[in-house]
């Protein structure tokens, strides 16, 4: 192993102490804000989006999506839009009967 | 025959056989994990009431579980870590404790489902607790298959290491790689049933 690799990987640790602490961090809030009783569009909207930030820390830090090669990039992205159009789906029976008849 | 590009990284694809294979078997499992969050928004959206999850469901121990998970994910990774600064002893204790907190949460889930049905709350109850243990049962189902993975490259599958420490660094990043996704979707299940 040789010394420039060796601090790499020091530095990559020193990275995933940081996501960890910042990943406990965002748990608190998580359950803070919770113990406000927001309105449930809002308490929805704040949640999704500290879970958001959590995901997205263990997915480009731990999981390397930071600086992974492109073929993973695209699988994800037709990945993701298909999660999408998944989540969509009940959104089309809120129109009634314009979709789904 | 040997596996082929377990290691060495194909031109056309830029990675290893592997690394492309858990990424395909982790898109699968985002439209598994899609397909029960659709359901759920669905059955929610279309119900006349809707309880809290806090008041059906325990918050604390929900929450001592998340952190239990996400500091499984970074033994995981610290174990990944050690292989590559060629550090066998301390991969397998940080492989241990990943497997072992992965043990503590299942250990929580066990009483937290015991607590529900001893209070005669089931699936079959109301559509919130069906949707509550169809997701959080699946999820139990996911740690356990990572956790055997895991207790595998701790122990017989370790083997490789002396032979082929290149391959099994590699093996151990992709089962890396499925332990923390499982812990990506518990920190969307947390809010959603327990929070919201």
């Amino acid at each position: 192993m040789t010394t420039d690799h060796a601090a790499d990987i020091d530095r990559h640790v020193r990275v995933y102490i940081t996501v960890f602490v910042a990943l406990m961090v965002l748990t608190i809030v998580t359950v803070s804000i919770a113990e406000f009783h927001l309105p449930l569009p809002i308490a929805v909207t704040v949640a999704l989006l500290v879970a958001t930030i959590k995901g997205s820390l263990v997915a480009c830090y731990f999981m390397h999506l930071i600086s992974e090669k492109k073929l993973i990039y695209a699988v994800l992205l037709l990945t993701a839009a298909f999660f999408a159009a998944l989540l969509a789906l009940p959104v089309l029976t809120v129109h009634d009967g314009f979709w789904i008849r | 025959m040997d596996i082929p590009y377990t290691v060495e990284v194909r031109r056309d694809t830029g990675l290893n056989n592997g690394k492309i294979g858990i990424w395909l078997f982790l898109a699968s499992e985002v439209m598994l994990f899609g397909a029960l969050f659709a359901s759920y928004i669905l059955i929610r959206t279309g119900a006349h009431s809707w309880p809290r999850g806090d008041t059906i469901l325990n918050v604390p121990l929900a929450t001592f579980n998340t952190i239990v998970l996400i500091s499984s994910s970074v033994t995981m990774v610290m174990a990944w870590a050690s292989l590559m600064r060629h550090r066998f002893g301390t991969f397998r204790l940080y492989m241990g404790g990943t497997i072992l907190l992965g043990f503590v949460f299942l250990v929580v889930k066990y009483f937290e489902y015991g607590h529900k049905f001893h209070d005669g709350l089931f699936p079959s109850t109301n559509n919130f607790l069906a949707i509550y243990f169809t997701l959080t049962g699946l999820h139990m189902l996911h740690v356990f298959g990572g956790m055997c993975v895991n207790a595998y490259f701790w122990g017989p599958g370790s083997k490789l290491w002396k032979t082929n420490p290149e391959w099994f660094t590699n093996r151990v990043e992709n089962s890396g790689l499925f332990w923390h996704f499982v812990d990506l979707v518990w920190i969307f299940l947390f809010p959603t049933l327990y929070l919201l």
